[in-house]
């Protein structure tokens, strides 16, 4: 793996690592010192187009919890907002010496574009681009699933994979990279994925993709389920005749405190709520849903750095990257003396 | 008539691919045709082209071409996208008129054919603007361009579609006046907003904005009923969708008078190479799916579609070194369509060579009404030709297009046929593959003159 461009790609092996390495990370995070020496002196910028404090928080703390340095360069108000174009912004990031970019774009493709040409030889990770694919929300999700399915059998998560677990993915799939994240690696990972969108918030051609397609989310809670994951509806959608108003939206797809009490009357007492953040309480999901026992959405957040770290460790420290030999003695001792700010 | 363009003995070139003939050019006319013709008359000895192996073809007309200037020279300019033409086997290109200024009065078009003129490379036919500043509101003057020195016949909004059904009516009955056709860019644009490729099963997977097939077809579909309504002459732009074929196969049945083109890019590649998110394949309309390639070369072979047109888009690189949804849309297509409809339509055995004479020179040169190109090749006609090598193949290189363009989706793929020569009313424009000269008084000579 040179970088994390998509699930789609990614194949069984690579995803059981990730998720594996993130694991091991995962038990840094419970030290005193929630540090490891692993990636000194590499440079990590996080090259956000888009807002997202969350994410670019999360693989922040990621990053430093690797001992790396972390540049934050956020396109607003920079010179990219001036008319800078991708291109020498990566060539601008690349004579500076990065050695992986997390970038989040509006644009589907971007970090494709950042791989693929000879504008930057960096690491590239995708940490959301456009409508397309948003790989480490996905893992962040697979291992908060993951770890839910192995307690449930009894095992570790270590090496596991999420066969027959029943997911369903609620809310507006056909602006959601979340939802196609999810559905790739969830199929790969042999999860049983049903999708629940009104019909104008599915994409045409999602009936060739590998998982059932449903307009009716109490019909998907009652054939089963072990995972509902709820979509956030965005405010741009709500005047674009995507679905009436936001009530009607909330009645027939939101996850309220019926569907929550709907399963408990079902027995599905093993059944969890999952959210990629943040989320709309009300909309798509009732305060009581976010706030139940059955919510996984802190442990997402914690999970999300744990992957996070797992993602930037494989892709830097992996020894198919030469880089990662030459440049790391010289760099460490230089920065050894800021390592303490 | 010019007299200075010397006098050339084509030797054993197959006319349309037939038998093998020689032609003798002189004076801007094919003057003989024959076997074993001599090269010595009595004006003088001829300039003699071996054409073993090569195809005779009249010379190939563009209806669908962007020269970008005035306004976009850093894009391209009248005299590169010219010398594109004429060794893309062109020698007449039709300018679209989103320029800027927009051409949209006589002035401009006046412009861009003077620039045509002097260039001296093809005939550069302007195609003017249906709607002031393509802005979809008010006619423009048609009438006064199509008085003008440029003579336009083919008006069009092209990158736009002229979607008011009562403006388009209008415009598809005033040009009844002067003989002219509106050439619609079909593209509802509501369907579109924010369009980046076809919407499909790549589109889904990739989540860019998707351009819906029924967008094209329900403004073809209006087009077609409007025209048969008003008694006018429609012409189709770039129709990319198999849907869009069967409407326009319905209406030719039922005698509407249409045309429509279909450009080389159509005819080969598909939406799976999106999936790079690589912007040399963006385009407008988008690359559609294998079964609408393969139905726009059924419609072209059985006649359903009338011609190639390369809408050729010349964009300056960093208009395309960028993100997918950043990046503007167009690809070159002058210097390889030859090449694309060999590939696509002749040997997949779907058309002949005289099959590509017509989608490619006659029935382009009827719908823009000029009167010497795409001749029969007989005695006394325009020597406007072409000789193709069918048995070369090539690996595409844009940094060697005489093109300022770059974005050619076909670079690195090999394709058969070459253009070994392009003879402009009887000038070599193009010898031994490359650019020889601009005809030499080409200036003087008003363009469409038989």
């Amino acid at each position: 793996m040179k970088h994390l461009l998509s699930t789609e790609d990614l194949s069984l092996s690579d995803a059981i690592r990730i998720l594996d390495t993130a694991e091991e990370m995962s038990a840094v995070g419970e030290r005193e010192v929630k540090k490891l020496p692993a990636l000194r002196g590499r440079t990590v910028v996080n090259l956000f187009f888009e807002d997202s404090t969350r994410t670019r928080i999360s693989f922040e703390a990621a990053a430093k919890r690797l001992s790396a340095d972390v540049i934050n360069f956020a396109a607003k108000g920079s010179s990219v907002s001036k008319g800078e174009s991708l291109k020498d912004t990566a060539q601008t990031l690349s004579a500076m010496g990065a050695d992986a970019v997390v970038i989040r774009h509006w644009a589907s493709g971007a970090p494709y574009r950042l791989a693929a040409t000879d504008w930057i030889d960096a690491a590239v990770i995708n940490a959301g681009d456009g409508t397309h694919e948003h790989p480490t929300q996905a893992l962040l999700d697979a291992f908060t699933m993951r770890r839910h399915w192995a307690r449930l059998s009894g095992t570790g998560s270590e090496g596991t994979d999420l066969k027959s677990m029943r997911v369903a993915i609620a809310g507006d799939v056909l602006h959601s990279r979340v939802a196609r994240s999810n559905v790739w690696l969830l199929r790969t990972l042999g999860a049983e994925v049903t999708l629940v969108a009104p019909p104008t918030l599915l994409p045409v051609g999602v009936d060739k993709w590998p998982c059932s397609v449903s307009y009716n989310l109490d019909e998907t809670l009652l054939n089963g389920v072990d995972a509902v994951m709820m979509l956030r509806v965005q405010g741009e959608r709500m005047n674009a005749s995507f679905f009436p108003s936001t009530r009607e939206y909330s009645r027939r797809w939101g996850f309220d405190d019926n569907r929550l009490r709907a399963l408990d009357d079902l027995g599905m007492t093993d059944t969890i709520i999952m959210h990629p953040g943040p989320m709309n309480r009300g909309l798509e999901i009732s305060a009581a849903a976010a706030d139940s026992p059955r919510s996984t959405v802190l442990a997402q957040v914690r999970n999300g750095v744990s992957v996070r770290m797992a993602a930037l460790y494989l892709l830097l420290s992996g020894d198919t990257r030469e880089t990662a030999i030459h440049r790391a003695p010289a760099f460490a001792a230089a920065q050894s003396s800021k390592e303490s700010n | 008539m010019a007299a200075n363009t010397g006098t050339y003995l084509i030797q054993g070139a197959a006319i349309l691919g037939g038998d093998p003939a020689d032609l003798l050019i002189r004076d801007g006319i094919i003057a003989e045709i024959g076997t074993g013709l001599s090269a010595e008359g009595q004006d003088g000895h001829a300039t003699v082209i071996d054409a073993a192996g090569l195809v005779a073809l009249p010379g190939m007309v563009d209806v669908h071409t962007h020269l970008r200037e005035p306004g976009r020279e850093d894009a391209e300019t009248v005299e590169t996208g010219t010398r594109a033409a004429a060794l893309g086997g062109y020698t007449a290109v039709h300018a679209m008129a989103n320029s800027t200024p927009v051409a949209d009065t006589a002035g401009v078009v006046e412009q861009v054919y003077t620039l045509g003129q002097a260039a001296g490379w093809v005939d550069v036919r302007p195609v003017g603007a249906v709607t002031v500043g393509l802005a979809g509101e008010q006619l423009a003057e048609l009438g006064a361009m199509a008085d003008s020195r440029a003579r336009v016949r083919i008006f069009s909004d092209d990158g736009i579609c002229v979607h008011d059904p009562v403006l388009m009516r209008r415009a598809l009955e005033y040009v009844k006046a002067f003989d002219g056709v509106v050439a619609q860019h079909a593209q509802e644009p509501r369907l579109t907003a924010g369009a980046q490729m076809n919407e499909g099963d790549v589109s889904a997977v990739l989540g860019l904005t998707g351009w819906p097939a029924v967008a094209e077809e329900s403004i073809i579909a209006r087009d077609v009923l409007l025209a048969q309504h008003v008694g006018s002459r429609l012409h189709v732009c770039h129709v990319s969708t198999a849907g869009s074929v069967e409407i326009i196969r319905w209406a030719k049945e039922r005698g509407i008078d249409v045309t429509a083109e279909v450009t080389p890019h159509h005819l080969l590649l598909t939406d799976d190479l999106v999936r790079s998110y690589d912007p040399v394949f963006k385009v407008n309309p988008p690359l559609r799916t294998d079964a609408d390639v393969q139905a726009l070369r059924a419609g072209l072979a059985d006649g359903t579609i009338d011609v190639v047109g390369t809408d050729h888009a010349p964009h300056p690189s960093e208009h395309k070194e960028c993100e997918w949804a950043q990046a503007a849309m167009g690809m070159t297509g002058l210097e390889t369509a030859l090449s694309v409809v060999q590939h696509a339509m002749i040997d997949t055995g779907l058309m002949t060579w005289a099959d590509f004479a017509r989608v490619t020179s006659t029935t382009a040169a009827r719908i823009g009404r000029l009167t010497d190109q795409g001749r029969p090749i007989e005695a006394g006609e325009p020597a406007n030709l072409i000789l193709v090598d069918p048995a070369a193949r090539w690996t595409v290189d844009p940094s060697r297009m005489a093109t300022m363009g770059r974005n050619s989706p076909f670079k690195g793929r090999e394709l058969p046929g070459k253009v070994v020569a392009t003879f402009f009313r009887g000038h070599p424009t193009v010898l031994d593959g490359a650019l020889n000269t601009p005809h030499p008084d080409a200036a003087a000579t008003p363009a469409g003159a038989a």
